[in-house]
């Protein structure tokens, strides 16, 4: 009774966000998965109930296995641009760590492309990553043939072997800043009493990175590739104004977009549960661990 | 779940950073995740007014807006008393207009007429009994005369008809630019694939790698159509997609692998162009080809390229493969009398020259008068009498959307990795699927 009490004034002022949060994010949730177990198509209207049949024929029946086609670009995609991004967010913090001149002007080109929105930037690697070569280059492509670096010219995107991975270039480019904030907040939390005591047992540099400031980072570095990692597996506009080859670099998020041009919403909404719960299955063993961490701290 | 109240958690680069910032930080974005989309349903409610007719369309600006004004003239003059409500949702190709009219037909509360590619793309909507059929009125409206037999019988589904045809545009036309084609010494149109390749290499021999441009997934489905037509004949062709004709066949087998080597023509960045990216490319003397639809007419002459010419896709012979915009009348309309009348004015002669002397297609009666179109279109409007009509798959008068969307994937692999066995499954998968029971 009295914890009720004391549960009361915190729910009544909590309400609006929860009624909000319920329809809209947990409703729209379950109304989707409603659709997916339905055949809803076109204007036909739901006949009803079909079991999990959207889901087994994405894996086992789409036409030309476009489904499990865009999870394998998905993969290789979120592979290439997590350990990308990761790699430049860590190395422009460390250099920025270590003291640099005019660390705030660098600090802000960094960080900028953060500023661009995926649709610009989008377009514009679309025009630099234009896979002609030799007379009419398009803008990478000419830059390294006019550096007389005419074995790095590539078809980019249309590289039946390896274009999905350069999809991840562009969001590389786009987000390694927005790690290098991460990590640089994560270098300033760790207390200068930890490293004074590096320093008085005569460690070296390397050791005390090795041993001691990287260890501290693993918190931050998880963080890092939670936020970047779900962004990654829910690109969509990006990928779309880039507008690669369909076949090469269609991922889920625009196999859905493409679905429901063809008012197939059945499958659209099976295909969006999926990629729910592919993110679920990333986040929540984290959540797991860093509740873990909070009744540790 | 307890709520644990959470301290600011701070996205920058500034705050402090704590493990319970990032975990603020985590949960909002994994709440951002959800997969649901909404769609907005504005229905304009009510309506009972008996004398107003909703037209429900995805013309919202340009040539297809003027020629919908044209028609609402025309409307205003035939059927008094009537007055016209316009429903256009714009934006998305008609995507978004798909997904409202969606909904609205679910909710028992149709337009009062609303905009469908003719012929197969219909399918959805006459399975669910959604549209009424319109057979009766074609004959009392002497449309069945007034349209090439062809076009009835692909508008035919089970022997009923169930829209009216507002324009028809031509798909299998090839587009030239006639400088390239003079330097090349190129004087006569080809009239085989034989001769069309030969073309291309007296092309390629001036020094220009991709004489036949193409852009992406649909363009390349539109140029395969071409050349199975060439390959299977017109009527065999039109099989593929009513389930007569076995994806299987040598035939489909031949034309795929003369598809790729016309490919072998093409730019090679194919797969990364949109249409007028590949048009740019004849306009700019890069290739000499381009197949595409004859709103590639309208669109060179807006761009002021007045260099070019046209023939119909080599041995394609006289096959006139056509897409129509069309008007239907949905089940439970609020006002069927108005929408008759407003479907009789899309059909009639009237009607027909307003709506497509300025959207840049041809009516589809044959007995229009040339003189009030431009040059492409008198050419077209003569051929659209004498030839035989085939629908096309890659817009919707040969097939459902939900095949057109498995032909341009497949199409889309095929451009990537050239295997012919695995196109034609793939293909013949995708007919068994969507081909009528």
């Amino acid at each position: 009774m009295r914890r009720l009490r004391h549960w009361g004034p915190g729910l009544l002022l909590l309400s609006p966000s929860l009624i909000l949060l319920a329809v809209f994010v947990y409703g729209l949730i379950a109304w989707t998965t409603k659709v997916s177990v339905s055949d809803e198509h076109n204007a036909l209207g739901s006949k009803g109930f079909v079991g999990l049949d959207n889901y087994t024929k994405l894996f086992t029946n789409d036409i030309n296995d476009r489904f499990t086609h865009s999870l394998r670009n998905l993969l290789i995609f979120t592979v290439v641009f997590l350990a990308g991004a990761m790699f430049f967010g860590l190395l422009w913090a460390f250099i920025l760590e270590r003291g640099v001149r005019a660390e705030g002007f660098f600090r802000t080109v960094y960080l900028f492309p953060m500023a661009v929105s995926f649709v610009a930037s989008g377009v514009v690697w679309r025009w630099l990553m234009n896979p002609n070569t030799g007379d009419n280059a398009g803008g990478l492509n000419s830059v390294l043939g006019g550096l007389g670096l005419d074995f790095l010219q590539n078809t980019w995107w249309t590289n039946p072997d390896w274009g999905m991975a350069a999809m991840a270039i562009p969001a590389i480019w786009q987000l390694s800043g927005y790690v290098m904030a991460l990590f640089l907040a994560g270098f300033r939390g760790i207390p200068q009493e930890l490293r004074e005591a590096a320093a008085m047992d005569g460690a070296s540099t390397y050791r005390l990175y090795r041993n001691v400031i990287f260890p501290q980072l693993t918190p931050v570095a998880l963080s890092a590739l939670i936020i970047i990692g779900h962004m990654s597996m829910k690109m969509f506009d990006l990928i779309m104004s880039v507008s690669g080859p369909q076949w090469l670099t269609e991922v889920p998020a625009i196999y859905v977009w493409q679905t429901l041009l063809t008012s197939d919403y059945a499958k659209a909404a099976a295909i969006s549960i999926i990629l729910l719960l592919l993110v679920a299955v990333v986040i929540v063993p984290y959540l797991i661990y860093t509740n873990r961490q909070e009744k540790n701290a | 779940m307890a709520f644990k109240p959470v301290k600011d958690g701070g996205r920058g680069g500034r705050t402090r950073f704590t493990r319970r910032a990032a975990v603020a930080a985590v949960g909002v974005a994994a709440l951002l995740t959800a997969g649901a989309c909404g769609s907005s349903d504005d229905s304009s409610g009510g309506g009972s007014g008996s004398s107003k007719v909703e037209v429900f369309t995805w013309w919202a600006d340009g040539g297809e807006k003027a020629g919908l004004d044209g028609l609402v003239k025309q409307f205003g003059t035939d059927c008094a008393g009537q007055t016209f409500e316009n429903g256009a949702v714009a934006g998305g190709a008609g995507a978004n207009a798909k997904s409202v009219l969606a909904s609205r037909l679910q909710q028992g509360d149709p337009p009062d007429t609303f905009q469908a590619h003719a012929g197969a793309e219909l399918q959805d909507y006459i399975n669910a009994g959604q549209i009424e059929d319109l057979s009766a009125d074609y004959d009392s409206w002497g449309l069945k005369q007034a349209f090439p037999q062809g076009l009835i019988d692909n508008l035919t589904v089970e022997g009923k008809i169930y829209s009216v045809p507002a324009n028809i545009h031509r798909a299998n036309v090839v587009w030239t630019n006639k400088k390239v084609l003079a330097e090349a010494g190129i004087t006569k149109d080809p009239t085989d694939l034989a001769g069309f390749i030969a073309d291309l290499d007296k092309v390629k021999a001036k020094g220009i790698k991709a004489p036949l441009a193409v852009g992406k997934d649909w363009t390349q489905l539109m140029l395969f159509e071409s050349v199975l037509i060439t390959d299977l004949g017109p009527d065999k062709f039109t099989g593929l997609w009513t389930g007569a004709t076995d994806w299987n066949d040598a035939g489909v087998t031949k034309a795929i692998n003369d598809f790729k080597q016309l490919l072998t023509y093409t730019n090679t960045d194919r797969d990364a162009l949109d249409w007028t990216d590949a048009e740019k490319l004849v306009m700019d003397g890069k290739a000499a080809y381009q197949l595409m639809g004859d709103w590639e007419a309208a669109d060179l002459d807006a761009k002021k390229f007045t260099d070019y010419a046209w023939f119909t896709f080599p041995g394609n012979g006289d096959t006139f493969q056509w897409l129509a915009d069309s008007f239907v009348l949905p089940k439970g309309a609020k006002n069927p009398e108005g929408t008759k009348c407003w479907l009789k004015t899309v059909g009639s002669a009237a009607g027909q020259k307003a709506f497509n002397t300025t959207k840049g297609s041809i009516p589809a009666r044959t007995d229009a008068t040339p003189g009030d179109y431009p040059k492409y279109q008198q050419a077209a409007m003569a051929d659209w009498k004498s030839f035989k009509q085939v629908p096309s798959c890659a817009h919707g008068s040969a097939c459902s959307q939900g095949w057109q969307g498995a032909a341009n994937s497949a199409l889309g692999k095929f451009s990537t990795n050239q295997d012919v066995a695995e196109l034609q499954k793939a293909m013949a998968t995708a007919a068994s699927e969507f081909v009528k029971k």
